[in-house]
């Protein structure tokens, strides 16, 4: 009986101890104090230190890009960091090209704020909001596309550019334990303030887009945050190319809508690529947009027509028909947006076709 | 029988190196071995744990567990006492070097389950050594540890560029590279006895 006491009371002791130890390490080297987040050097957050700089200024209402939720993994939380940042870490570099390590920029989910800290984001990143929203309206484009469009509650209204993104969260649920946002690319004009529409594919087992396939009704609740992203229309007088494919009409849908209601005069080519013809969508619109504009050509292109489809329109891989819709390549602008091999090989062409690299756009997805 | 201090840090550290006698703490060995940076710094993460949790150890056995008569708990005390001194030096690396805390990633949190830590602090007890003897034998294995995973890291840095056969490559070439370094160190035994 003693025995056994006297172990529990000798390990317990010795448990408890080193346990004490640790809490009183944890609050002595663990604990940074309060620090100050300097930003733009303009404006300063007091923070308690020691979690991620992505973390904390999302806490203050600052929301940087970030698809992977702060693990390192999707390399868009990207700010340059000019004091206090420490050395950059070995979790940043596959992230960062040398220009950028050169310029300071780092990767805000992985600096741990330890000390005062001054960084430069950005300025339309304060316009950056969480919003949440109500489902108005579930529509499917195709057996595997739908249309959502969301209704702002609070805020009441977002302002956003023709061709930016927001991340939508979908909450915790069966196919997973925590919170995950995913970007999705806004459809509809920015001259609706007061609601939005995405365009959604489904992706097989992915997080979010079983969640609004297969759970989420009309009526519900969800939330964003938004606007990013730099794609968006220069205000040139430049021609324009615009390239989808697959789900990669929604920002093209909001520019050119945008460009119709200003009555726009610049000479517009739209090649969306699908493979066949029940991946078409939006067709009757954009045939509409054709008729209604001057300038606006609306060309669906498809790579894998089935015989009986009696498809008159084009066939085969957009690069072929770039070079029809080209006038004066020094003079256009093209916005490309689809998957990362679409764009590489209509990047490739374009170039050749001696439009310069840097009025070439692109929102790619993987 | 009374071995000198000095004798046994330095027989931890070539004739009876912990890694490449025993065999003991091998899964990070392999692992961290890739550059010399990252292996030197969880070599000296592993000198000054292995050090001082075998001092603390020595401590806690003698004074607390023979005296309450509990040295059947050794292995969950020794590992419970390792497990927070790994902790601590994990808080205070973070703290001074992000740089080497997130090179080592993972396996700073797993030098607690390092074999060749808790190999000691046992050896210690079996060979029924003093205070003094067994810091420095641990200290030595500490660097002998540190020496081995250095060895294999120049090594494996000069392999990348040369020809292994797919079969062989990554761990394979790393177990025979060891293999054959410790067959260099075994020819040292029997010049000095420490046990």
């Amino acid at each position: 009986m003693v025995a056994i006491v006297t172990t529990v009371a000798v390990l317990s002791g010795l448990t408890g101890f080193l346990a004490l130890l640790l809490i009183l390490a944890e609050s002595v080297v663990a604990n940074y104090g309060e620090c100050t987040i300097e930003i733009n050097k303009k404006k300063k957050l007091e923070v308690i230190g020691g979690s991620s700089l992505l973390s904390l200024l999302d806490e203050h209402g600052i929301y940087l890009a970030s698809a992977c939720g702060g693990r390192g993994s999707c390399g868009y939380c990207k700010c340059t960091v000019l004091d206090g940042g420490g050395p950059v870490l070995p979790t940043e570099k596959p992230f960062l090209s040398i220009e950028e390590q050169e310029a300071d920029v780092r990767l805000a989910c992985q600096i741990k704020v330890k000390n005062d800290i001054f960084i430069k984001i950005p300025e339309e990143i304060f316009n950056i909001q969480q919003y949440k929203a109500t489902v108005q309206k579930i529509i499917d484009l195709t057996y595997d596309i739908k249309e959502l469009h969301l209704k702002l509650f609070e805020p009441p209204e977002i302002n956003f550019k023709a061709g930016q993104y927001v991340q939508l969260q979908t909450p915790a649920y069966e196919k997973s334990r925590q919170p995950v946002s995913r970007a999705y690319s806004i459809s509809s004009s920015p001259e609706h303030n007061d609601h939005i529409e995405l365009i959604i594919r489904r992706v097989p087992d992915g997080i979010c887009t079983t969640y609004v396939f297969d759970y989420l009704r009309e009526g519900d609740s969800i939330e964003f945050t938004g606007p990013f992203g730099d794609f968006y229309i220069r205000e040139t007088e430049a021609d324009m190319i615009f390239v989808a494919g697959g789900s990669g009409k929604a920002p093209i849908k909001a520019m050119v809508e945008l460009l119709h209601s200003q009555n726009s005069r610049r000479r517009m080519a739209y090649l969306f690529g699908a493979r066949t013809k029940k991946d078409l969508y939006y067709t009757e619109l954009f045939d509409e947009f054709q008729k209604k504009m001057q300038n606006f050509t609306f060309v669906p292109i498809l790579s894998n027509p089935e015989e009986d489809s009696e498809w008159k329109g084009k066939t085969g891989f957009i690069p072929a028909y770039l070079n029809d819709y080209i006038k004066d390549p020094e003079k256009t602008e093209a916005y490309l947006c689809g998957s990362p091999g679409m764009i590489a090989a209509v990047e490739k062409k374009l170039l050749e076709l001696n439009i310069p690299k840097d009025k070439i756009y692109y929102d790619s997805f993987a | 029988m009374e071995i000198s201090p000095l004798i046994i840090f330095l027989a931890a550290i070539f004739t009876s190196n912990i890694l490449l006698t025993n065999f003991l703490g091998m899964c990070s060995y392999l692992s961290v071995s890739r550059q010399i940076e990252s292996s030197f710094g969880l070599g000296l993460a592993v000198f000054f744990v292995l050090t001082l949790t075998t001092a603390i150890n020595y401590v806690v056995y003698h004074y607390l567990l023979i005296p309450f008569d509990l040295v059947y708990l050794r292995y969950i005390i020794f590992i419970v006492v390792i497990a927070a001194f790994v902790q601590l030096t994990e808080m205070v690396i973070e703290r001074i070097s992000p740089v080497l805390y997130y090179t080592l990633g993972i396996f700073l949190p797993l030098i607690t389950v390092n074999c060749a830590i808790l190999g000691v602090s046992l050896f210690m007890v079996i060979r029924d050594y003093n205070f003094l003897q067994s810091v420095l034998f641990g200290a030595g294995s500490g660097l002998g540890w540190l020496l081995a995973i250095l060895a294999l890291a120049g090594i494996r840095e000069r392999i990348r560029y040369k020809f292994v056969p797919v079969g062989l490559q990554g761990a394979g070439m790393s177990l025979i590279v060891t293999g054959i370094m410790a067959l260099a160190f075994i020819g040292f035994s029997g010049i000095v006895v420490i046990q």
